[in-house]
């Protein structure tokens, strides 16, 4: 009885959301081009990872289809994690389907061997993740669209939460590669306390007791660390194991949705930041997680909202300009007028965006493991790069 | 090639071809048809695609000099491959930025000149080559398979946390580099130039296969100690053979970051030595076309069977399992029949 | 630092290490007595790490999963080797590493396809969770613990199995003269069936164990593969003893390159700059140990043949 109740009560849910979005097709209708827009996606289906890449198909693609826009066409392709790959399938949309705009890329590293070649092509490039230093400072292009953060955002404010606490001494981890250096300098850059030790793990590493002891014997007030993926469910599970009585502290990366029920219980109560949660309380938001839970039958992640924003983005330009006008097409994405997820939502110079990121709390909620706001970090944070963008 | 080919080449050349020549000038056209054809179809992407095909021919061509003809089932060759295309990235990095890569002893300059970073390239791929083939050849068998696999990861660990060219990010080039006298960016033209360097390879390769000193590699894989009580040491020929095998492979890599203009620590990964291996086998091992053929089943099955289903490699393991249990000779064994000796 | 965390550091090493040889001693075994390369061994790690996960998550019991993953990778090693791994013995090794090259990739997406891409719960059991206080003050991972007691228990195993039972007698035979045993009578394509089921369960016994600290997702055996291979190599291809001994060194270079090398570099650089070069560094030490050690011992410590 109780699954029929809440599928109604998810059904008028969702009869708000259509009527709602309906009712704002209808009022911009006028204003309608009919020139279609054809995206190209370009993510990480198979292998290690996949399933970021899956959750931000699949929060795309519901916004896609609940605006039921016939203008819009939408290629998927899997880019395997490979840079090559990626640049492989970026040129076969570009100079074969014709693609409008490119998005859908997971790692830094892709989007850094994708993302410069597109936009110099003249090609409209929105990012729902990946968004490395290098996008937004010198090499920042007026056809790249970061939707979802600049790469330090969550780490800063890690960095910002850590210092409001007043730990006074932090043991910080992160991998030895780019994203995992920028992790650790981003944090550094709003943590006021003194910093006990600072360790670079190797990339994919499954075994952390080495530094598990490390971080007992270093006595520090509390943890920072970025280990996104399997990496972050093997230190989660080794960590609690290893009973050691200190506050963590980490990105969203490895306490997001798609990977909470991989590290069970021992993620309870390990703060992380993050610009977005499944209880930010706003309209969109709500119809946002309600549709999702609908549709896929499992609860959003981080990825799938970012999916679902640059969605919504891009289908408010394209109620306001012509795609083959790419002045103003550019012009109504920079406006960025669309009810974001996130509540407030707005781009910066470097067409990054300003917003609010939170902290969560993990916690365990009808027998499901999920996050909860419990703290604002920063409130309508930029990036530390926007000031060497010339644009 | 084959020593059975080898034989029989001057009948070959005095009056009919041999099927084996069938099948390579079919395969040779069947290339340059197919990236002409696209290219007159206006399919640019395709005219990319076979670009890609060519160059991952060269790169098997490198390792088909050592396992073909030498049997040195080398698990290490995306070392030389990215080594190359890191060659080719590191120079037009400092030719675009405008900074000298080292000032000391003498002032080095970046470039975007293919030529020049053509044989800096081969020139480093061949002395990496020269320091792990010198040490790994001290191995014999799975040793030896053991020995290449770990350089290969050692550079490729050294590569994705070594900051100043883009660790793991890796080192975009914003403009692919000039051949004087051709507009590389126009993808027929670059392939053009690609085929050209296959084909060269491809003519190299067979000049030494059927010189003394390719028959002295031949006989290197088939029986030591013969070669020995001719008077010729196995280990010089073969470290010599693998480190021309690396400049080719390393020369593939340059030619590589210039199709991709990207070049990363995945050009260095084992995946990339294990489907170079792949490529052999599904050409034919020990034919000199079976990089090319190899390749091209390769990435065509990736283009085709990656549309039909997100499980495509699941079908391609099957695949590549059926070729090696039951069609050991590879597309070229089928096609032109005729075993390999040894 | 202080010599408790060194002691507790070097006991971390040593645990890695056992972790590993549970891992390489199916590999280097199958090696030993079918000489046949498996680079599909990974893929049976994950097998047993699925099945542990997925029993557990059905019964609520940790135990039945570790029996259904050593009972799945070993039937799903008997099937791989009727199937196909009987057809390479007699290829060279470039066919034996394509087609189990090959036998990854079916695996690998066939999981996914069965599972989904999402990494599944697994999690140490109530009985095993938590820590205890060693001598000196050292708190240790209860579980880490028993996957030592379970490492050094496979070792001795393996040796009482090759050096006193009738199969071991067989196995051994086998190495020396495979068509000696078959002229003997024994039936030569049961007992290698046997023998790679038996790796595979305990390469299925590994994901299993190893899977409950870290995670169970699709792709997880190819980083351990690689470092299997590296450890029985080092060993000497085919030895047991080799494994133990390959496995134990790289453990203990893996973990103190790891805790000492930043700290070394830390005392004539910046932190920040040696952290990262220590790090760097420490990735590439245990290829740097084989290396050498192949550069000197060609067949590794403890090698046969090669």
């Amino acid at each position: 009885m109780t699954g029929i109740k809440t599928g109604i009560h998810r059904e008028t849910r969702m009869t708000r959301f259509l009527t709602t979005t309906a009712l704002a097709l209808s009022m911009m209708g006028t204003a309608a081009m009919a020139e279609p827009v054809k995206v190209g996606m370009i993510t990480t289906l198979s292998g290690g990872g996949a399933s970021l890449g899956i959750d931000t198909r699949d929060g795309f693609m519901l916004a896609v289809e609940k605006a039921g826009n016939p203008d819009l066409e939408v290629h998927i392709e899997d880019d395997q994690r490979k840079p090559e790959v990626a640049v492989q399938l970026s040129d076969e949309m570009i100079q074969s389907e014709d693609v409008d705009v490119l998005t859908g890329i997971v790692w830094s590293n892709l989007a850094m061997a994708v993302v410069p070649g597109a936009v110099r092509q003249g090609k409209f490039y929105l990012s729902t993740n990946a968004a490395p230093s290098q996008l937004a400072g010198k090499g920042c292009h007026e056809n790249y669209f970061s939707v979802s953060y600049q790469n330090d955002n969550l780490h800063e404010a890690a960095g910002q939460y850590a210092t409001d606490e007043g730990f006074g001494r932090m043991f910080i981890m992160a991998p030895n590669y780019p994203a995992g250096q920028d992790s650790l300098s981003g944090f550094k850059r709003f943590y006021e306390g003194e910093v006990a030790n600072e360790v670079y793990t190797q990339l994919g590493q499954t075994d952390y007791a080495a530094e598990i002891a490390q971080i007992r014997d270093s006595g520090a007030d509390a943890l920072f660390f970025f280990l996104p993926g399997g990496m972050g469910i093997s230190f989660m599970k080794q960590w609690a194991e290893a009973g050691i009585d200190m506050p963590v502290v980490g990105p969203a990366f490895s306490f997001s949705q798609d990977i909470l029920p991989a590290i069970g219980e021992a993620a309870v109560g390990v703060k992380n930041t993050a610009q977005w949660s499944k209880d930010i309380d706003n309209e969109a938001n709500a119809a946002f997680v309600a549709a999702f839970e609908e549709k896929y039958d499992r609860l959003p992640s981080l990825y799938a909202a970012q999916g679902y924003d640059t969605a919504r983005l891009l289908l408010s330009a394209m109620e306001k300009a012509d795609v083959s006008d790419a002045d103003a097409f550019r012009e109504a994405l920079r406006a960025a007028e669309f009810d974001s997820v996130r509540g407030d939502f707005a781009f910066g110079p470097n067409q990054h965006p300003v917003q609010d990121i939170y902290v969560r709390e993990v916690i365990s909620e009808e027998g499901q493991l999920t996050n909860k706001i419990v703290a604002t970090a920063m409130e309508d944070r930029g990036d530390a790069y926007a000031e060497e963008c010339s644009m | 090639m084959s020593a059975a080919e080898v034989t029989a080449m001057p009948e070959g050349r005095g009056g009919r071809m041999t099927r084996a020549q069938i099948v390579n000038a079919a395969l040779a056209l069947g290339l340059i048809g197919f990236g002409l054809g696209a290219w007159a179809m206006d399919e640019t992407f395709l005219v990319t695609l076979a670009t890609k095909v060519a160059i991952l021919a060269i790169a098997g061509a490198g390792l088909n000099l050592v396992l073909g003809f030498g049997g040195l089932v080398s698990f290490g060759h995306a070392a030389y491959f990215g080594l190359g295309g890191y060659a080719s990235g590191i120079l037009a990095h400092h030719a675009l930025n405008y900074t000298a890569m080292f000032e000391w002893p003498f002032v080095f300059e970046g470039t975007t000149s293919m030529p020049v970073i053509w044989l800096t390239a081969m020139a480093v791929g061949a002395l990496a080559a020269l320091v792990i083939g010198a040490l790994s050849l001290r191995t014999t068998g799975v040793y030896f398979i053991m020995i290449t696999l770990a350089f290969g990861q050692m550079i490729f660990y050294f590569a994705i946390s070594w900051p100043a060219y883009g660790g793991e990010d890796g080192l975009p080039i914003y403009v692919r580099n000039g051949f004087p006298g051709l507009n590389t960016l126009d993808p027929v033209q670059f392939f053009g130039l690609v085929c050209v360097v296959l084909f060269a390879m491809l003519g190299l390769i067979s000049m030494l296969a059927r010189s003394r000193f390719g028959l002295a590699l031949q006989a290197a894989r088939q029986n030591r100690q013969r070669l020995m009580a001719v008077g010729i040491r196995p280990g010089g020929v073969l470290l010599v053979a693998f480190v021309i095998s690396g400049a080719i492979t390393a020369l593939a890599g340059a030619l590589y970051a210039d199709l991709n203009r990207f070049v990363s620590p995945s050009m260095l990964s084992w995946h990339l030595s294990g489907e170079l291996l792949v490529f052999l086998i599904l050409g034919g091992t020990g034919r000199l076309f079976a990089p090319l053929a190899g390749a091209g089943l390769y990435i065509a099955l990736e283009h085709l069977l990656g549309g039909v289903s997100d499980h495509w490699q699941f079908f391609f393991g099957l695949l590549l399992l059926g070729v090696v249990l039951f069609a050991r000779g590879g597309v070229i064994g089928f096609l032109a029949g005729g075993k390999r000796h040894g | 630092m202080s010599t408790i965390l060194l002691i507790e550091q070097l006991l971390n090493g040593l645990q890695s290490g056992l972790m590993l040889f549970l891992m390489a001693a199916g590999l280097t075994l199958v090696f030993g007595v079918m000489g046949l390369i498996n680079l599909a061994h990974g893929s049976l790690y994950m097998v047993g790490a699925f099945a542990c996960a997925g029993v557990a998550a059905a019964t609520g019991s940790f135990w039945l999963g570790l029996a259904a993953s050593i009972a799945a990778a070993a039937a799903a090693g008997a099937i791989v080797e009727v199937a196909v791994i009987r057809r390479l013995y007699a290829r060279d090794h470039l066919d034996q590493v394509l087609a189990t090259f090959a036998l990854i990739l079916i695996f690998s997406e066939g999981t996914r396809w069965l599972y989904g891409s999402f990494p599944l719960y697994l999690n140490v059991p109530p009985s095993l969770s938590g820590s205890v206080t060693l001598p000196g003050g050292i708190q240790y991972s209860l579980f880490r613990l028993a996957i030592i007691g379970a490492g050094l228990a496979v070792a001795v195993g393996l040796f009482l199995l090759i050096g006193k039972t009738r199969i071991g007698v067989q196995v051994r035979a086998g190495e020396a003269d495979r068509e000696m045993i078959a002229a003997l009578g024994v039936d030569i394509r049961r007992l290698y069936t046997l023998v790679f089921a038996l790796g595979a369960a305990l390469a299925g016994m590994a994901g299993a164990l190893v899977g409950t600290i870290q995670s169970v997702q699709v792709g997880m055996g190819e980083p351990v593969l690689i470092l299997a291979f590296v450890v029985i190599v080092i060993g000497g291809i085919g030895s047991i003893k080799g494994a133990l001994v390959g496995a134990l060194l790289v453990g203990l270079t893996d973990t103190m390159g790891r805790v000492l090398l930043p700290s070394i570099f830390g005392l004539f650089m910046e932190t920040s700059a040696a952290t990262s070069v220590g790090a760097a560094l420490a990735s590439m030490a245990i290829y740097i140990l084989m290396a050498l050690v192949l550069i000197v011992k060609p067949g590794g410590l403890f090698g046969a043949r090669a």
